[in-house]
């Protein structure tokens, strides 16, 4: 379980995250939705550390992640992210950006990191790419290489950031199947998202943020099929 | 009068001055290895380190970059012996140079770190990996391929600068041509043979740099 209470952040005099209350059960689906800079992105990497928050706690399976003796390390472990840059590691073949963290932080050893990464990759319709290198895949390869990359250490939590928004249109379908076989897997997942039809489809529960609060949350038939504010309507209705 | 060109004596100096040429690219070899190790956190906390280590890693890089490396070497050889340390000449032009180029190179370096992408470091973070693992395994060996002819081009430097040993004793390649020459009085023949050989050297690590350069489809985007 993820318990998000009260966090807020600013940078300077910018305050982006002003109070956020948020639970996730394990096996649940969130999407996060929200105009540019309502600070859904911000949060999400709170969860694992990669921000720092300025006020508030966050805690991931009893463990809070900003308290001073937590090993975030060891934490990273239970939730993997992916980004909307993809940041496969260049210099390394697509199977050894799977394993290097298996071997290096895991301690795992190097044939078992590749069978590993073969299931892996095998799950998201990569391994017939597993001894190339990064830049002779796609976009939306590249990110499904993300997802193996994060998936391969056996995390409880996959956070989502914009998977697909950097991704060519006819790519995003590829990378969306992969989203929802993971969910039909049962996998606990947080979606930051623009693709409303997706979130429509696999979240439990959509939180609609707005200006660094939550400004509603719900089933997503409640979120998209009856907004209760107009700020929600406007935006359900821009987004399509 | 005029000067009789004996190149038949260099020849038999050949084999002194092979040794000296082996002692030189040792030289060269192992202030490089430890120059790199040294410039890496030089780099890293000259480039977003803060308070004392910020200062220190770039007032090494400073004094490194901005100070002649003869002085340097004197500083190690002569200059220790204010406080009592006395060091033999190679290791006295070892330390210096270690010193220089890793000043040198962390200054490379640090324009190798701005041509990785920030999102490399956080998906390494984000993977588990700690610091020094996710500089160790994912942005160094992208500095490496980013800055690759600048670290050639340190070696050379590196395989020069070997030869101010010869001012403090040193037997490297140029140390051989002043004992020689002072005993024989041939100069030119043996400070132009050092230098072809020189040459040969700086030339043949140019082309091992380029030979073991990595592959073009390995380069990021």
């Amino acid at each position: 379980m993820i318990e998000i209470k009260q966090v807020r952040k600013s940078y300077g005099s910018l305050e982006v995250l002003k109070g956020i209350d948020l639970t996730i059960d394990k096996g649940e689906v969130v999407a996060m939705i929200g105009p540019s800079g309502s600070g859904k992105s911000t949060l999400l990497q709170c969860i694992n550390g990669l921000e720092t928050i300025s006020s508030g706690e966050i805690i991931v399976d009893g463990i809070s992640v900003f308290d001073k003796a937590t090993n975030l390390n060891h934490l990273r472990r239970k939730l993997g992210i992916v980004f909307q840059s993809y940041n496969a590691f260049p210099h390394m073949t697509v199977r050894r950006n799977v394993t290097l963290a298996l071997t290096k932080v895991l301690g795992v050893s190097r044939d078992q990191a590749n069978a590993i990464a073969e299931t892996q990759l095998q799950r998201v319709g990569l391994l017939a790419k597993a001894d190339v290198y990064p830049t002779a895949l796609s976009g939306g390869q590249q990110q499904r290489l993300g997802i193996a990359r994060a998936l391969a250490m056996g995390p409880s939590y996959m956070l989502f950031d914009e998977v697909t928004s950097a991704l060519d249109p006819e790519l995003v379908a590829e990378v969306l199947a992969t989203l929802r076989q993971l969910s039909a897997e049962g996998m606990t997942m947080i979606l930051v998202t623009h693709e409303m039809q997706f979130a429509r489809e696999v979240a439990d529960r959509v939180v609609f943020f707005h200006e660094g609060v939550i400004a509603e949350s719900g089933p997503p038939q409640q979120i998209f099929g009856n907004p209760k504010s107009e700020r929600l309507r406007a935006f359900v209705s821009r987004a399509g | 009068m005029s000067y009789n060109f004996q190149f038949g004596i260099v020849l038999d100096a050949l084999p002194d001055l092979m040794r000296g040429a082996a002692l030189s690219l040792s030289i060269a070899i192992v202030t490089m290895a430890v120059g790199i190790v040294l410039a890496m956190p030089l780099a890293v906390g000259s480039w977003n380190g803060k308070g004392l280590v910020a200062c220190l890693s770039r007032s090494w890089i400073e004094l490194a970059r901005n100070t002649p490396c003869l002085a340097q070497i004197y500083f190690f050889f002569y200059g220790l012996g204010a406080f009592g340390i006395f060091l033999s000449p190679w290791l006295a032009v070892g330390i210096a140079l270690c010193f220089n180029n890793a000043g040198y190179l962390a200054e490379i370096f640090r324009g190798g770190l701005n041509g990785v992408n920030a999102n490399q470091m956080k998906g390494a973070r984000s993977l588990g990996l700690g610091p020094v693992g996710a500089y160790r395994y994912i942005v160094f060996p992208q500095v490496f391929r980013n800055t690759f002819s600048s670290i050639g081009n340190q070696f050379i430097w590196a395989l020069l600068n070997t030869s101010l040993g010869a001012l403090i004793g040193l037997y490297d390649l140029s140390g051989v041509a002043m004992d020689y020459q002072s005993r024989t009085f041939k100069t030119f023949e043996f400070f132009l043979a050092i230098a072809v050989i020189y040459f040969i050297l700086a030339k043949l690590v140019l082309f091992l740099a380029n030979r073991f350069k990595p592959g073009g489809a390995r380069h990021a985007a």
